[in-house]
């Protein structure tokens, strides 16, 4: 059961092969047996699980046509959840629970969807090995001596390892995909303002966007559908009309466009991954697709761009926690100074201390113009890429990962390291683009993500190319070692 | 050597808006704490900030009255800083982009002259909690219920030169916001609060000199006694070969001088950047010229007016223009009683001693406008005298009633009577008889002054309710019968 | 930008984190790999480039002047750190 695809398991809840309580008591009994290898889980809820569906199988046996209804998921630990803690990797709200639902956990109650618990990610969303969580890391299920990629790397592990069917994410550099990538899953990372923020934990708030991580795009699509939505909570939540995302999977490649952009093919990147994404070149060329290489000249200040407009937003971002109302709180204050500097010394990590310095720093009196606004200004060169080249083609080809999953603390002491392995997918968060993540190959018996990225609010087409793309190939369907 | 005071004010204006200006909760005063912080207020993570339009529309209403460029776009930045009664750790305020531009106003001195005030700019931002220093097991207590108030700080440029000047322009700044009605502008529960940036040169140098900002001076009394101290103490430290430091000072009311603000002087860098979670406003002239179609009589059109229209003097009609409501009470009770002149100078002498004395408000006077006129109007038909009508007036200040009533009730209306009144002149002629004999011995050019003595008796046997006219008449013709 | 222990020291003060002194040295180095990696932006010419804070140049939605919150203070209290009579507790705040 749960090797199925959420579309195949929404086939079995119809037609009455199975229960949602038996399908969630599945998944529940296989997290308790198994999560011990990953630690993907900050937080497991099963009374919770099994309330929501009993629901479900009422509606279900109303006749309820909601294609997640009785699908149980996981939420990322960064979406806040009424009544269950919400920890976001983080020491700071170990203790926190949310007196209220994220937009996006709100939309999947209604639809009926089942949550299984809160996924382990990287502290605040900040990493790319789910090394900074405070929960501990979290381990690939392909080969658990290497990271699961960050910082969604709970809900990546928690789908590879089919201890649930699907799971949000958030991505604000890669978060979303380059986990995909080193999972073997479909991971895609919505239009900024396709979905909205509205109780999910900023990061960086100009980057932050919530996507999903599935066995499949066809599951992406049914996720997707029901993710995306206008929400007024959110000032950055565009007004732009519903698609179903389901209906365009089936389109013709014939006459696409893709372009392949010569920056995202130099030194630096694995050379069995870049054999494995010139192979799925060559296949989407079998499929009646043109493709054709593109330049994106401004690619490589991507990274230093947003290590200056993520640290300095996130600087802000996370002044709010400080022992007063909520989350750590040091013991004794002495005065309000040491109350602010021990409450947040102790209650964050290395990682997210780091980039609040970087950040004060980019701002700061004399720093502001050479560094921030520097890095705002190339960040329009950096989108204006992508506009040029959007009149050309339909969507853009590369890998979405440099290489594939690394080993524990080969970069946890050299954080430009860790940093540059997002320098494929920062672009598409600093032009707010939609940007998406399919497995296209093993290397070393780990996978090799294929990055699709689409033009604004063209998430439909971008689902359709990875869709067409699944059914001529089958990495997608090959599961991690120990799993079945 | 003859020095010139330099002033220039931040005025922290509260907008009368239902809810928070990024939330929905309430901002009503006087709420338990924090039962009017919700999760955005207290900046609980997940949280996101949504721009209250009436805050928007308010502000562009200030731009206008101002005669200011309204900021068809306008960006909302994060100033970064740590204090307890700030939840996000940054306060949401406007910098680089501001929705009100550069404008001026004019202020009326006391010689008569005006002195036009530029305004710097105005802009929007989140109004902060509060700090309560009661002793709650050894610690402060934070009350959030104020956090996210809707505020306009308004910027001018350092054109005010005494302290007097500062109150003029303080109380048109008062003036303009009570008659657009986007503030009740209360300074005693912070609606309205005021930092004045203050220096002194010597007059005729053009350089202005080191200054210092006075905080959160809480009163009109308070900011003239406030700028007043700080100069005399600028001036005594320069005169005694000193520099003054630049920095952040508080006013002690009780000891009438002001003092360094050690806390606030830790080298404080803001680290501005747009926010965000907010995006630009942007206005349209269709929206701006809708909002100046509908703008309310301003003060300086209200004061021309009621000298044009009523023909009251300058003075006198901007004293009843300050606020709205001293105006709009006047103009009832000019229009009703027909009177304007007689009108004004009951408000003004009469009903502010009132109020003053008994420290009420206009808005809780036991008496209507029209019920004012109700008065005047018996002293003109005659019904009662001048001196008679301030009984009525103080019946009327009492809650007795209207005028009408209290002269009825109390039973002072005027006697002008020609029987009654003959009776009393009578009366005084006889039992004055040597009184009597001097006026009639008398030469003309000292009988009226001789006169004003019966006359007296005859008002103190009436209590003053005889009609003096009348008993003029009488008495001369009684008189030259002797 | 290399920064030093004394930067760390004034960026760990307006950030309200406590650095000691035996991190400070490193914590300054690997700031400056970060500064270092940063630092590529400087040779960028971005004479007339606008500055893009946002990434679709949208426009600020607002939202009615309505009360929409009602009081929660029991429920959003229930996790605060330490509360007296409804406010939240604070080592003295001296003005």
């Amino acid at each position: 059961m749960h090797t199925k695809t959420i579309a195949q398991l929404a086939d079995a809840l119809r037609s009455k092969e199975i229960t949602s309580v038996e399908l969630t008591q599945h998944f529940l009994d296989r997290i308790a047996a198994l999560d011990s290898h990953y630690n993907s889980f900050i937080t497991v809820t099963p009374d919770i699980a099994l309330a929501q569906a009993r629901a479900a199988d009422e509606r279900l046996a109303a006749g309820d046509t909601s294609p997640l209804c009785g699908i149980p998921i996981a939420h990322k630990d960064i979406f806040c959840t009424q009544d269950v803690r919400t920890s976001c990797g983080s020491k700071m709200l170990d203790t926190f629970i949310a007196p209220y639902n994220a937009t996006i956990v709100e939309n999947y109650l209604k639809a009926g969807a089942v949550m299984l618990g809160k996924t382990n990610m990287d502290e605040f969303a900040m990493g790319s090995s789910n090394e900074t969580s405070y929960y501990g890391p979290v381990k690939n299920p392909w080969n658990t001596n290497c990271v699961p990629g960050g910082s969604s790397g709970g809900s990546a592990a928690a789908v590879a390892a089919l201890l649930a069917p699907g799971a949000t994410a958030s991505d604000t550099g890669g978060s979303i995909r380059q986990p995909a990538a080193l999972c073997g899953l479909t991971g895609i990372k919505p239009t900024y303002g396709r979905v909205s923020r509205w109780g999910m934990i900023a990061f960086a708030s100009s980057l932050d966007q919530a996507g999903t991580l599935t066995r499949s795009a066809e599951d992406a699509a049914l996720m997707l559908n029901v993710m995306a939505s206008f929400d007024d909570k959110d000032s950055t939540c565009v007004d732009q009309p519903l698609e179903d995302y389901t209906a365009t999977l089936n389109d013709s490649l014939t006459g696409l466009t893709i372009g392949i952009p010569e920056e995202y093919f130099s030194e630096g990147l694995h050379p069995d991954t870049a054999k494995a994404v010139q192979a799925a070149i060559k296949t989407y060329e079998s499929l009646g697709a043109k493709t054709r290489s593109i330049s994106l000249p401004h690619t490589h200040l991507a990274v230093p761009a947003y290590y200056v407009i993520a640290p300095a937003e996130c600087s802000a971002n996370l002044s709010r926690f400080d022992g007063v109302r909520y989350g750590h709180r040091c013991d004794a204050p002495k005065d309000l100074t040491d109350l602010y500097k021990r409450s947040r010394s102790e209650g964050f990590g290395d990682e997210v201390k780091r980039r609040i310095l970087v950040g004060t720093y980019a701002l700061s009196a004399g720093y502001y113009d050479a560094y921030y606004n520097k890095a705002q200004q190339v960040r329009r060169l950096i989108k204006q890429d992508f506009v040029d080249a959007f009149k050309d083609v339909d969507v853009i080809l590369g890998p979405t990962s440099p290489s594939p999953a690394f080993e524990f603390g080969s970069k946890t002491q050299d954080p430009v390291a860790m940093y540059l392995e997002d320098i494929y997918t920062i672009a598409t968060n600093l032009a707010g683009l939609p940007g998406l993540s399919i497995p296209c190959g093993l290397v070393d018996n780990k996978p090799v993500g294929l990055q699709l990225i689409g033009n604004y609010f063209a998430e439909g087409k971008l689902l359709n190319v990875a869709h067409q793309f699944q059914l001529a190939t089958d990495f997608h369907q090959q599961l991690a070692p120990a799993t079945a | 050597m003859e020095w010139e005071t330099v002033i220039g004010l931040e005025i922290h204006v509260q907008l009368a808006t239902k809810s928070k200006i990024f939330s929905g909760a309430s901002t009503a005063f006087g709420a338990a704490a924090n039962t009017q912080a919700c999760a955005i207020d207290l900046a609980m993570p997940g949280t996101l900030p949504v721009a209250n339009e009436e805050a928007f529309r308010f502000a562009v209403m200030f731009g206008l009255a101002m005669n200011s460029e309204i900021g068809k776009r306008s960006v909302f930045e994060r100033k970064n800083y740590f204090y307890p009664d700030l939840p996000k750790g940054y306060q949401t305020t406007q910098l680089e982009e501001p929705i009100v531009g550069p404008g001026v106003t004019n202020i009326e001195l006391a010689d008569g002259s005006q002195r036009a005030v530029r305004l710097h700019h105005a802009h929007l931002e989140e109004d902060a909690g509060k700090s309560l220093h009661e002793d709650y097991q050894g610690m402060s207590g934070i009350d959030l219920n104020r956090a996210g108030t809707p505020l306009i700080e308004i910027v001018s440029e350092p054109d005010m030169r005494s302290a007097e000047e500062a109150v003029a322009y303080l109380k048109k700044i008062h003036s303009i916001i009570t008659y657009l009605g986007i503030s009740d502008g209360e300074m005693s529960q912070g609606s309205m609060r005021c930092d004045a940036n203050v220096s002194v040169r010597l007059k005729g140098e053009e350089k202005l000199g080191n200054r210092c900002e006075i905080k959160n001076i809480n009163s009109f009394k308070f900011v003239e006694k406030a700028i007043k101290v700080e100069a005399e103490r600028q001036i005594e430290i320069i005169e005694d070969g000193g520099k003054i430091a630049q920095e952040t000072r508080l006013y002690d009311a009780d000891k009438n001088e002001t003092r360094s603000m050690r806390s606030k002087e830790v080298a404080n860098d803001y680290r501005y950047f747009p926010c965000p979670d907010l995006l630009p406003v942007i206005l349209d002239d269709d929206y701006i010229e809708t909002i100046r179609r509908t703008l309310p009589e301003l003060p300086d059109a209200k004061l021309n007016r009621f000298v044009s229209e009523y023909d009251l003097s300058s003075y006198d009609a901007a004293v009843l223009t300050t606020d709205r409501v001293t105006a709009d009470f006047f103009e009832t009770a000019a229009k009703v009683s027909n009177e304007p002149k007689l009108a004004a100078n009951w408000v003004m002498v009469d009903l502010a001693g009132y109020l003053n004395k008994s420290d009420t408000k206009l808005g809780e006077c036991p008496f209507t406008a029209e019920q004012l006129a109700g008065l005047i109007v018996r002293i003109k038909d005659g019904t009662i005298s001048g001196k008679i009508a301030k009984q009525v007036f103080e019946g009327m200040c009492n809650g007795e009633g209207d005028a009408d009533s209290i002269i009825e009730a109390r039973g002072l209306k005027q006697v002008s009577d020609t029987g009654a009144l003959e009776k009393l002149v009578n009366d005084v002629i006889a039992n004055n008889p040597a009184q009597v004999q001097n006026y009639v011995s008398a030469d003309d050019s000292k009988r009226p002054k001789m006169l004003g003595f019966f006359v007296g008796q005859i008002m103190k046997a009436s209590k003053g309710q005889a009609n003096p006219q009348a008993v003029n008449e009488i008495l001369l013709k009684k008189l030259n019968e002797q | 930008m290399a920064v030093n222990k004394n930067d760390i020291e004034k960026l760990a003060e307006l950030s309200r984190i406590d650095i000691s002194d035996e991190a400070a040295a490193n914590v300054a180095q690997s700031i400056s790999e970060v500064l270092g990696l940063v630092d590529q932006l400087q040779a960028v010419d971005t004479t007339g480039v606008r500055p893009m804070a946002h990434p679709l140049d949208a426009v600020q939605r607002l939202r009615r002047d309505e009360v929409t919150e009602c009081d929660q203070r029991e429920q959003l209290q229930a996790m605060a750190p330490a509360t007296e009579d409804g406010l939240y507790l604070v080592p003295r705040v001296i003005e």
